[in-house]
Parts: structure tokens; sequence; C-alpha cells
């Protein structure tokens, strides 16, 4: 007797939703995340460490800054750029924010781009992006060299007040720049491979050769706003508290 | 195929997020430009600063659209730095009181 052939994904047609999705997807012995490839859960779950390792820098930053009996520096005038006037208290830091988020904006429409399969527009917005990111760091590179040059401030001292502001600027920004380059050349990597149509003709990737589709975008993507969220946090508690 | 479509969205839904991301960036700077001062203003940034977070994990990153799962996977373990939070708090004061008795103020 012959029978259709059904392929069975283990995954039943409309799960639950609510509380009662997430008990039957913990428990249902197979994947916990349905309908999510496992590259996308596994930047997930590498976000959710890197999130610990930030978390970890703004909370030493907070024992130091609570703990010190010297006052803290003023990051509003330290900050604060001139254009031949008057200083404008935090102004650098205010373009920074607006370029991060605008990079941010580009990448969510290279993603949707990408899903359309609307290869060089996802290309284009990507090198946008990283173009960018690209000018965020430039302009950290002119703050710090500001600040070590021309103000002498160093990990362990600075004229401004509590020794301990240099060490977590430089830590905290520091690392964050790190996460920005990254993604700035991973960003030139995958926008290459878009443009090629790397992802339409599934060729062999070059981490893991393994053959790649636009997920490779959004797993891009996720990255990049994290970057961006991480900088919220930054900004609110180092520059502006 | 469980995932050929992907995260398809309207692109207004973009522009929008971007518009008030702006914004709220925008405000927050604003308190630090016309000098808003000690609960106000923490209360103020901490404000702006969870609307931005929560829109570019909602939008940006997707969440809102994937399954409560996940979310709560990556949502909740983030939470506990909370506990973490207040811990330090009550070290960080422990060393500052020390240091008044031992040191003295502005040393």
């Amino acid at each position: 007797m012959a029978q259709p052939a059904t392929i069975t994904t283990g995954e039943t047609p409309t799960p639950a939703d609510g509380w009662t999705g997430v008990m039957a997807d913990w428990s249902s012995d197979q994947r916990a995340f349905k309908n999510v490839p496992w590259g996308k859960a596994m930047i997930w779950i590498f976000l959710l460490s890197d999130t610990f390792i930030f978390s970890i820098f703004l909370l030493s930053y907070m024992t130091v800054r609570m703990s010190t009996t010297v006052p803290w520096p003023n990051t509003s005038e330290i900050f604060a750029l001139s254009f031949g006037g008057e200083p404008i208290p935090l102004i650098l830091i205010a373009i920074m924010t607006f370029i991060l988020i605008s990079s941010s904006g580009t990448m969510a429409m290279a993603v949707k781009f990408g899903y359309e399969k609307n290869r060089k527009v996802c290309a284009l917005l990507m090198i946008a992006t990283a173009l960018f990111g690209a000018s965020f760091v430039g302009m950290q590179a002119f703050e710090w060299t500001k600040l070590i040059v021309e103000e002498g401030v160093r990990p362990w001292s600075n004229p401004f007040g509590a020794a301990q502001f240099g060490s977590t600027f430089f830590m905290i920004t520091g690392f964050h720049g790190l996460h920005v380059s990254i993604g700035v050349i991973f960003l030139i990597i995958v926008a290459r491979k878009v443009w090629r149509g790397e992802y339409d003709n599934a060729t062999p990737g070059f981490f893991t050769s393994r053959k790649g589709d636009y997920e490779a975008v959004e797993i891009m993507g996720l990255y990049w706003h994290f970057v961006d969220l991480v900088w919220v946090f930054i900004f609110a508690f180092f520059y502006l508290w | 195929m469980a995932h050929a479509e992907g995260q398809q969205h309207p692109i207004g839904v973009y522009f929008k997020v971007w518009g008030l991301l702006f914004v709220l960036s925008a405000f927050s700077y604003m308190v630090d430009y016309f000098h808003v001062e000690s609960y106000l203003r923490w209360t103020l940034i901490i404000t702006f600063m969870l609307m931005k977070a929560g829109l570019i994990i909602a939008v940006f990153m997707h969440m809102r659209w994937e399954r409560l799962a996940l979310t709560y996977a990556i949502v909740l373990p983030p939470a506990l730095v909370m506990v973490f939070m207040l811990l330090m708090t009550s070290e960080a004061n422990n060393t500052f009181l020390t240091r008044l008795v031992f040191f003295g103020a502005g040393s």
C-alpha cells in the first residue's frame, strides 16, 4: 500500500503560545528553541555571556565609584568639545551615540533586504553600517588621544579627581571599542559574501565550510545591535550619571 | 523548511524605531545639557536607557517575534545581575565607611 511520504521535523504545525508554550518547548525532549535556526540560538547564548561580561565591568565601575572618598571627575566637562566657541558639554559622546544608533538602523534594514534576497541593497546597507562603525571607532580614538595626550589621564591617575576614573574608563570603553572594531571586520566579510551572491549559491563558508544562507546576515545583525545596546548602558551609567 | 522566510517585517517599523531612538537619545542628552540633578536626573537617565534598550531588543533584534521559550531564556538571566548589584552596593558602602574611618574624607 503506497503511503504518501511524510517528513517528520519534530515540530507540531502550530505550537502553543504563552506559558503553555514555554513549558511544552522546554519539556519536549527535542529542541527547546523552535523555529530558530541553531546559529541564531548560539549567537543569542553568546550575547548572553557577553552581557555578563559588560555587566561585571559596569558593576566594578559602580563599586569603585561608590567606595572612593575622592570626588568623581565631572564627565560633562571632561568630554566637552569646542567648535570655535563655548565648549559644548558631552557633544562628542552624543554624536557617537547618534552614529551608533544610525548604524543599527541600517543594519536592521540590511537583514530585511537580505531575507528578501535583494542582495545588492543588503550589501550596500551593511557597508553603510560598517562605515558608521568605523567612524565611531575613529571618534573614540580621537577621544582617547585627547584624554591621554592633552589631559594626562592614565589608568592609575588623572588630574580631575578619583584615580579609578581612568582605569574604568579605559577598560569599559576599550572593550566596547574592541567589539565595534571586530563587528566592522565581520560586517565587511559578510557584506562581501552577500554581494557575490554566496548565500544564494550556498557556497561553503570560511569558518565552518557549511553552506550559508541569509540567516548569517541576521546573526551579524544581532551582534551589531548588541554592540549598540551595550553603548546605551555605557552612555547612561558612565557618561551621564 | 521551518525558517525559509526568516524575520521579515515592514520597513516602516524600523524607521519608526530609528526615529524613537534618536528622540530618546536627544532627551537623555538634554538631561545633562540642562543640568538636571539628583534623583530626577537618575530617574530620567534610567527611564530613557530602559526604553532604548527595550526598543533595540524587541524590534531591531526581533525578540518580540520570537517564541517565549527563547525570550525568557535570554532576558531573565541578566535580571539576576540586579542581585549582584545589591551585593556590591553593600560591599562598596562598607569600603567607603572603612576608608572614612581610617583615612578621613578627601584622601
